[in-house]
């Protein structure tokens, strides 16, 4: 039979019957609504992460100390380590190709100021941190090189301490006690908002290093060594250089690996989202099982629908049916009414990830493939779940069908 | 044979197993109907009327024996042979009028059209309202079954029977669930057919409504026990109009 033929015979026994074809639908319509909220809070999440992973600055080179693959080798305590300031003042010096260099040294201290009392990290950097991580000024200015060779005790306020600490004046011009040490505010940063991981980033408080090595921390190694090579081109082979340059400077052996590793966006990237592919990929499937469900409830009222109009099938038959065209019409029937219950689902999908955004300020993206891939599977479940009921229906005898009550 | 018989069975036999027994529904049967034809098949409950309706009716295979409709062999055929041959030739109309429910008379009547794929075209919702016409129901196209009377439901029956132009009427106790006076309209309705020359064959257990047929087959344990032409015919138009006088 023709295939319009065929639809509009189907679409006719749905339109008969419109409350119980929208409840049998109801499942694979949530299904499909569940799969793409899912994907979409999913999807949302990853375009965050690496939105700000952008936010850190393209060029951006992070050298951490430990090795990556430390190849089952375990190092003892207070083997020799890692990255020290020098390292940085090496890399600055020789690297052709990044163009700045800045050691990141790491403590905690109370900061005290503006009547207040904040707990936050404190960063001892150079005064081109700014420049590798792109970072502007809310007012007043960075640390500058004359600070740094005289280790001056000044320090710039991230966004969330400078809110706390000062939330009627500008900070600058102020003074922070950090360990007992008064500190000049000099500038405070422009709000960056949360990392991907979703710490704050504005929760710090930025000094020279020169001035933390000598009035906080003492001489310890540094957290990290940042990086930032001249072009998005030249990262790779930056970060081969930098390796070497590091090996130089451990005066590390041929037989010896790295005792440190050199990372770029990219690679803190992948990190960072292939956590959420592997959440997104479980919330899918979790969505998935409902659109099986959902198939069952096809199947479910398919087969009862069978039974209650055997003697339509009887009818049909006997005008002139053949047993394949009954099984195509309760086939299309069950595809139909999946296909539309798909459609709605999408619908449902848009709306509830609209909703989602709305309430919670997750940013939320729905992707072509995905409602792609959520209508051709619902159509599956419809072809899957409806075989049986309308084979059950063709092979009937058209006597019997038309005999029963 | 004769191309104008419409249908030729001969030494029909149908027996059904039931656990170890046999039972001889149609125990050997000869008949032919010719076209322009009007049969009424009697026969109390039992007697094999109903199983010869069906394979008639080409909804059921004889166990031996053979049967031409319009000069086509149908012993032996596939299910899908017998549904396109009952598509194309043949008309049904049953005792309890087989409506889709929640259909209109029209989408009812046109069902058959859907079925066919012998490429008679045709715009199927004119030849639908056309034939709706022919049984004087061109005004209740829209109607669901549920808003007609039970006569004009059958005529919705009737007029699908019609739509494919079939060679042979075939009615299964068409007035048994109808009033008497609904009955002698759907007589009147299959005399006017048959007189512009469609077969008609009815099963019936009625002597009344028998008699408005031309000739009568009698049916007695799977036999035929009397074929004989109809002497005194009714005349279901003009009994209508007594009835209608009577009332009035």
């Amino acid at each position: 039979m023709r295939p319009d033929k065929l639809i509009r015979i189907a679409m006719r026994s749905i339109a008969r019957t419109k409350m119980r074809s929208m409840l049998t639908a109801l499942g694979i319509i949530i299904g499909v609504g569940a799969v793409i909220v899912m994907v979409a809070i999913g999807h949302g999440a990853k375009s965050r992460i690496e939105q700000s992973i952008q936010n850190l600055g393209t060029n951006m080179v992070v050298i951490t100390p430990g090795t990556s693959a430390s190849g089952g080798v375990s190092r003892g305590a207070g083997s020799f380590n890692r990255l020290t300031t020098d390292d940085a003042e090496k890399l600055q010096r020789e690297s052709m190709l990044l163009s700045e260099v800045t050691p990141v040294i790491m403590t905690f201290s109370r900061v005290r100021g503006g009547g207040g009392n904040w707990r936050a990290p404190i960063y001892g950097v150079a005064p081109n941190f700014q420049d590798i991580r792109d970072w502007g000024m809310a007012s007043g200015q960075f640390i500058g090189a004359a600070d740094l060779r005289a280790r001056r005790k000044v320090c710039v306020l991230g966004a969330t301490v400078a809110e706390n600490l000062f939330p009627e004046q500008d900070p600058v011009g102020q003074e922070v006690i950090l360990r007992g040490v008064p500190f000049d505010v000099i500038g405070v940063l422009e709000d960056k908002g949360q990392t991907a991981d979703g710490s704050d980033q504005d929760d710090m408080v930025i000094a020279p290093w020169t001035t933390i090595q000598d009035r906080l921390a003492g001489r310890q190694f540094i957290a990290q060594i940042l990086g930032s090579a001249w072009s998005p081109d030249d990262v790779e082979a930056a970060m081969d250089e930098a390796a070497a340059i590091m090996r130089e400077s451990h005066e590390l052996g041929d037989w010896e690996e790295d005792d440190f590793t050199v990372r770029n966006q990219a690679d803190l990237a992948e990190a960072a989202t292939g956590t959420t592919e592997v959440m997104t990929l479980l919330l899918a499937a979790i969505a998935g099982i409902s659109l099986l469900v959902g198939g069952i409830g096809i199947m479910n009222i398919m087969l009862v629908s069978v039974t209650e109009r055997t003697r339509e099938i009887g009818i049909r038959m006997a005008i002139g049916a053949r047993p394949g065209d009954v099984l195509t019409q309760f086939l299309v029937e069950a595809v139909v009414l999946s296909v539309l219950g798909g459609l709605l689902g999408v619908g449902l999908g848009y709306a509830g990830s609209w909703v989602v955004d709305y309430l919670t300020g997750w940013p939320t993206v729905i992707d072509a493939t995905t409602v792609a891939l959520a209508l051709g599977f619902s159509a599956s479940v419809g072809i899957f779940f409806g075989f049986w009921p309308a084979r059950k229906a063709a092979a009937l005898s058209p006597i019997d069908a038309l005999r029963f009550e | 044979m004769n191309e104008r018989d419409v249908i030729r069975i001969e030494g029909l036999t149908r027996t059904y197993v039931m656990g170890t027994n046999q039972v001889h529904a149609l125990a050997g049967i000869d008949l032919t109907v010719s076209a322009g034809e009007m049969v009424a098949v009697m026969g109390a409950s039992g007697s094999g009327k109903s199983t010869l309706m069906n394979m008639i009716g080409c909804l059921d295979q004889p166990t031996s024996g053979s049967y031409e409709l319009d000069g086509e062999q149908v012993a032996d055929l596939g299910r899908n042979r017998l549904a396109d041959l009952r598509n194309r030739r043949l008309g049904f109309v049953f005792q309890g009028f087989n409506l889709l429910s929640r259909t209109s008379a029209q989408e009812n009547v046109e069902l058959p059209l859907l079925y066919d794929r012998s490429g008679r075209g045709g715009d199927s919702a004119s030849r639908a309202r056309r034939a709706l016409e022919r049984v004087g129901l061109g005004d209740r196209t829209g109607h669901l079954p549920n808003e007609l009377s039970g006569g004009q439901q059958q005529r919705v029956a009737i007029a699908r029977a019609l739509v494919t132009e079939p060679s042979l009427l075939l009615a299964d106790e068409p007035t048994g669930n109808l009033d008497t006076r609904t009955s002698i309209e759907v007589l009147a309705l299959f005399q006017e057919l048959n007189d512009q020359g469609l077969t008609v064959v009815m099963v019936t257990h009625e002597k009344e409504i028998a008699r408005y047929a031309k000739r009568i087959v009698e049916l007695r344990d799977g036999l035929i026990v009397r074929d004989v032409p109809v002497h005194d015919r009714g005349h279901a138009a003009a009994d209508l109009g007594r009835i209608m006088e009577g009332a009035a």
